[in-house]
């Protein structure tokens, strides 16, 4: 796995390539949080490119999802293929983020 | 019962994805199983795998997690087991609970269970077994088709 940060105005967009699970999902979190601690508040994770997420990369997902939110900012997800919408539907985690069809969803009115 | 495929596995988060991909290969005619075998029996074996050294072996490197895979009678099965001290199955909280959406972990089992046609844990609680069940034409390599 392995992710490019870039930034659109006030949004910081992770663009994420490959599987996001239990072996490498410290990166992702540790990345994210740099951004965070920089003063960065609204993000977008885009997985156009993610086939596969297990629940250790879910439980990365709403840890730094908390934390963004502890800090005034929001995250949003984007490109997630039916295979991780269903798993995000049947652990009810579409309920905690704003989930969009594409990058240019998550990042309209944020 | 025979095993047509056991693996030894080190207490590394590492090893998982390779294991997975491994069990993978070796099932021949799995791939017309299309999503079952490629979403559900993936995440269930990673979920399995994860629990084990996550939790029962607690990262222990000098203890390692045992992988037993089978197809029979139309049914592809995966026992996980463990060195550690085993564990309570209906102590897990359901993760889609209100209260629960926002921790971090304990959706491991809650997906196992979503996404396999059964799952069971032995009396000490440090073994898992994954079931699939499978369209015919299946086999492991090397072993009796489904």
């Amino acid at each position: 796995m392995s992710f490019q940060v870039s930034k659109s105005s006030e949004v910081t967009l992770i663009e994420v390539e490959g599987q996001l699970i239990v072996g490498n999902r410290q990166e992702l979190k540790q990345g994210v949080l740099e951004q965070l601690e920089g003063g960065d508040m609204k993000f977008v994770i885009d997985f156009s490119n993610t086939d596969y997420i297990d629940s250790s990369g879910l439980g990365v997902l709403v840890s730094l999802s908390k934390k963004i939110r502890e800090k005034g900012g929001e995250l949003r997800l984007s490109n997630l293929n039916e295979d991780l919408r269903m798993l995000f539907e049947l652990t009810k985690l579409d309920t905690l983020f704003r989930i969009t069809d594409n990058k240019e969803g998550a990042l309209e009115g944020f | 019962m025979d095993k047509d495929l056991v693996l030894e596995l080190p207490t590394d988060i590492q090893s998982i994805e390779g294991a997975v991909e491994f069990v993978m290969s070796r099932c021949s005619g799995c791939a017309e199983q299309g999503r079952k075998l490629k979403l559900n029996f993936r995440v269930g074996l990673t979920e399995a795998l994860s629990n084990a050294m996550l939790y029962g072996n607690v990262h222990d490197p000098s203890q390692s997690v045992t992988l037993e895979v089978t197809i029979e009678s139309g049914r592809l099965k995966a026992t996980v087991r463990d060195q550690g001290a085993g564990f309570d199955p209906a102590s897990i909280p359901d993760p889609t609970r209100p209260e629960n959406v926002n921790r971090p972990s304990g959706r491991g089992l809650f997906l196992m269970r979503q996404l396999l046609d059964e799952v069971w844990h032995n009396d000490r609680g440090n073994e898992v077994t994954l079931v699939l069940r499978l369209d015919s034409g299946s086999a492991l390599e090397g072993g009796a088709q489904a």
